[in-house]
């Protein structure tokens, strides 16, 4: 399932280019869950003459857009081989700013938008200063932050859910036709995500050596990347992700909510394994990760149109994580 | 009742995975899937019998009840939703026992989901969402954020699904069609005039263990406790007030530091009944247990023991699976004749005690144990 591609490989030549990109899109850990998305689409569509109807497919995609958002996030810390559990408190830190400075202190929506965007990057700097500079395990850093910032977020917010938001809080939760199906534009803001993050770390020099330095960091540093500053950026930017999941959740749900995104960083773990990106680091695809949402998306939505308990689909999840990790772990050692 | 907080290489590979591999992963994709009773495998009986190995043990158990409930909820089949806060809290697993059973009984059928953990308002919301797709007539929700699910059951509501609120209002309490839930200020106050009773003129020194700052339900019932006993807020006779989030370990803390602070106490108001036991602990471990009246709100299986054994001197008792029938009744009835059910009923509540004092109606604990949560 390697999907690292060596320097070499980086300068094919153009004929080679989309051929090579189409490969590394759908390689084979990005296609195995591809395929099992297929069929659990085929077998739900099989069972609820009401699943394959563009309105519902429509809602998956909806649903998954806040957890899917924080999982490229989630991604990219973990192709450093890294982990961060502080995402869904950053990110609810990040809506309670947002949705407090347009209200309580009657900022301009955009100006308080951004507010929050910075809140969560400054965190993910935290996160990412932190694993560099002290050395620390970022489980550990991360464990930390997901408590500073779930307590900030109730501090700040007092408890208090805040509604009445202005309109372009919301913007994202608003939507668009094609045909008869209602398409949000948060979910279209989703996709451009996935495949801007995905561009970059197959298409870029900085995406190639956040592979590099998840596969052996020495030899990254060896090489000349600096890979401290590397690592900074990629929880930075992670952490502006999450702002970016942030606004996505406040207008999916019209609400800025202190309670939000406590399971969050476990269901975007959850993503991302399911999309087949290993956990050691340096190998796995954002697309894959995109997939490993979906997947558990349509599992909710199918088995609750077929009216079997939610219980199940937590069961479900559970045996599909196991699977994507021993597909992962049969696959390294079979490379060894 | 509200606010039950009771109780989670080989980068280095130069070379693409030969095909071979690929295959296996598919494959071992194809035999999961196969297992759950995929009809595309070719086999298109759905049946567990075909299933072989561990996985397909608890899979093949999915594909077999998905068969029975008849999947695609053909015509005249009523499909009602239930979502509850958690999965966990015994109230809410009685709420759902009780509608499984009246929703059986009335031919029709129950889709349950819940929330992760007290206060996920985003998996109610997604599952309001998938149960509008699945064509439910009607939704019994306990709303986690009172607040913040009213625009997901506003957009319900829109397409014509009856919504009624369970246990517990939203804010609005007109977010939702219809109310079913204890009248929690009459639940304090007949603790309040129990304990008014019992402490018979006796000077009292009161300690409030409270649920949260801001929750309706918490500030019904303590002021109601209040009003029952005839006192007001900042009354020099509550010499504590602490919160708990109905949480029993929480409970014993808060009763540890108020008895700190003022040993005297004598008559301890407790938002539920976890909270009553582990404030029971904690005056116990003082060898204060003897001199010290608990009283408090539920009359869960639990609680009503609790009363009991006598650590409990007397409970309100509230009955969720009564909100869970009336619920699932009034959906089956929106189903027949089209008209919704609106406003607030009152599922009831009663004072349940082994001590009785005159003047105050009360049932006794025998009583309590057949209806704890509306058993019968």
């Amino acid at each position: 399932m390697s999907k690292v591609i060596t320097p070499n490989q980086t300068e094919a030549g153009a004929s080679d280019d989309t051929r090579r990109m189409l490969s590394q899109a759908f390689s084979v850990s990005t296609l195995g869950p591809l395929i099992a998305l297929l069929i659990a689409s085929a077998f739900f569509a099989i069972q609820s003459p009401r699943f394959l109807t563009g309105t519902n497919l429509s809602l998956v995609v909806q649903q998954v857009m806040v957890i899917g958002t924080l999982a490229i996030g989630q991604t990219l810390v973990i192709l450093t081989a890294g982990i961060d559990l502080s995402n869904g408190a950053v990110m609810a830190l990040g809506t309670i700013v947002m949705t407090k400075f347009a209200t309580d202190y009657g900022l301009n929506p955009f100006a308080a938008i951004l507010a929050g965007l910075i809140v969560c990057a400054l965190f993910g700097a935290l996160n990412g200063t932190l694993v560099t500079r002290l050395g620390l395990p970022p489980f550990i850093v991360t464990l930390g932050t997901l408590n500073i910032a779930f307590a900030l977020t109730h501090i700040y917010s007092n408890e208090q859910t805040i509604s009445d938001l202005p309109a372009a809080l919301t913007f994202f939760g608003n939507t668009f036709k094609i045909g008869e199906t209602a398409i949000t534009y948060g979910t279209i803001l989703m996709f451009v995500l996935f495949f801007l993050t995905w561009f970059v770390l197959q298409q870029t020099a900085v995406g190639r050596h956040i592979y590099a330095l998840g596969n052996n960091p020495e030899a990254a540093r060896l090489t000349g990347i600096n890979t401290r500053r590397l690592l900074i950026m990629v929880y930075s930017v992670a952490g502006l992700i999450y702002g970016i999941a942030g606004l996505l959740l406040i207008s999916r749900t019209s609400v800025g909510d202190p309670q939000a995104g406590q399971t969050d960083n476990l269901d975007s773990i959850t993503a991302v394994v399911l999309g087949g990106t290993s956990l050691f680091g340096g190998r796995g695809s954002v697309l894959g990760t995109l997939v490993g949402a979906l997947i558990v998306g349509i599992f909710r939505n199918g088995l609750q149109l077929m009216g079997v308990k939610s219980i199940f689909q937590v069961l479900i999840t559970g045996v599909l994580v196991i699977l994507a990790v021993s597909v992962d772990q049969l696959a390294r050692r079979r490379q060894k | 009742m509200f606010e039950r907080i009771t109780s989670s290489k080989e980068g280095k590979g130069r070379t693409r995975l030969p095909l071979t591999r690929r295959n296996g992963t598919l494959l071992l994709l194809m035999a999961f899937f196969c297992q759950l009773g995929l009809a595309a495998c070719g086999d298109n009986t759905n049946t567990a019998s075909t299933g072989a190995g561990a996985a397909a043990t608890t899979a093949a158990g999915v594909a077999a009840a998905t068969t029975a409930a008849g999947a695609a909820a053909p015509g005249g089949t009523i499909q009602i939703g239930l979502i509850t806060k958690t999965d966990t809290n015994p109230f809410f697993v009685k709420m759902k026992e009780g509608a499984e059973k009246e929703a059986q009984a009335k031919g029709a059928k129950l889709l349950s989901a819940a929330g992760k953990f007290d206060g996920d308002n985003e998996s109610q919301v997604t599952a309001i969402e998938n149960m509008v797709n699945a064509g439910v007539k009607g939704i019994l929700i306990t709303p986690s954020n009172t607040k913040a699910i009213v625009p997901a059951i506003q957009k319900a509501r829109d397409k014509g699904v009856l919504v009624i609120a369970l246990d517990t209002p939203t804010d609005p309490q007109e977010g939702t069609d219809a109310l079913f839930a204890t009248d929690n200020k009459k639940a304090g106050v007949l603790i309040g005039q129990y304990a008014k009773a019992a402490m018979a003129g006796k000077p009292a020194k009161i300690a409030t263990l409270d649920l949260a700052p801001g929750i309706t339900v918490g500030v019904l019932r303590h002021d109601g406790f209040l009003e029952g006993y005839g006192i007001k807020n900042g009354d020099a006779q509550i010499v504590c007030s602490q919160d708990t989030q109905g949480d029993q370990a929480k409970g014993q803390t808060a009763m540890e530091n108020c008895l700190q602070k003022e040993p005297g106490i004598n008559l301890v108001y407790t938002i539920n009944e976890p909270a009553a036991l582990g404030a029971y602990t904690a005056l116990k471990a003082a060898g204060k247990e003897k001199d010290v009246l608990i009283v408090s709100v539920d009359g869960g299986c639990t609680g009503v023991q609790g009363v009991k054994d006598g650590k409990i001197g007397a409970t309100s008792q509230q009955y969720p699976l009564k909100m869970a029938t009336a619920g699932v009744d009034a959906v089956v009835d929106f189903a027949a004749s089209g008209k919704k059910a609106t406003g607030y009923t009152d599922t009831g509540v009663t004072l349940i005690t082994g001590k009785p004092q005159t003047g105050v109606d009360a049932k006794d604990i025998q009583f309590g144990l057949d209806n704890c949560w509306g058993n019968k």
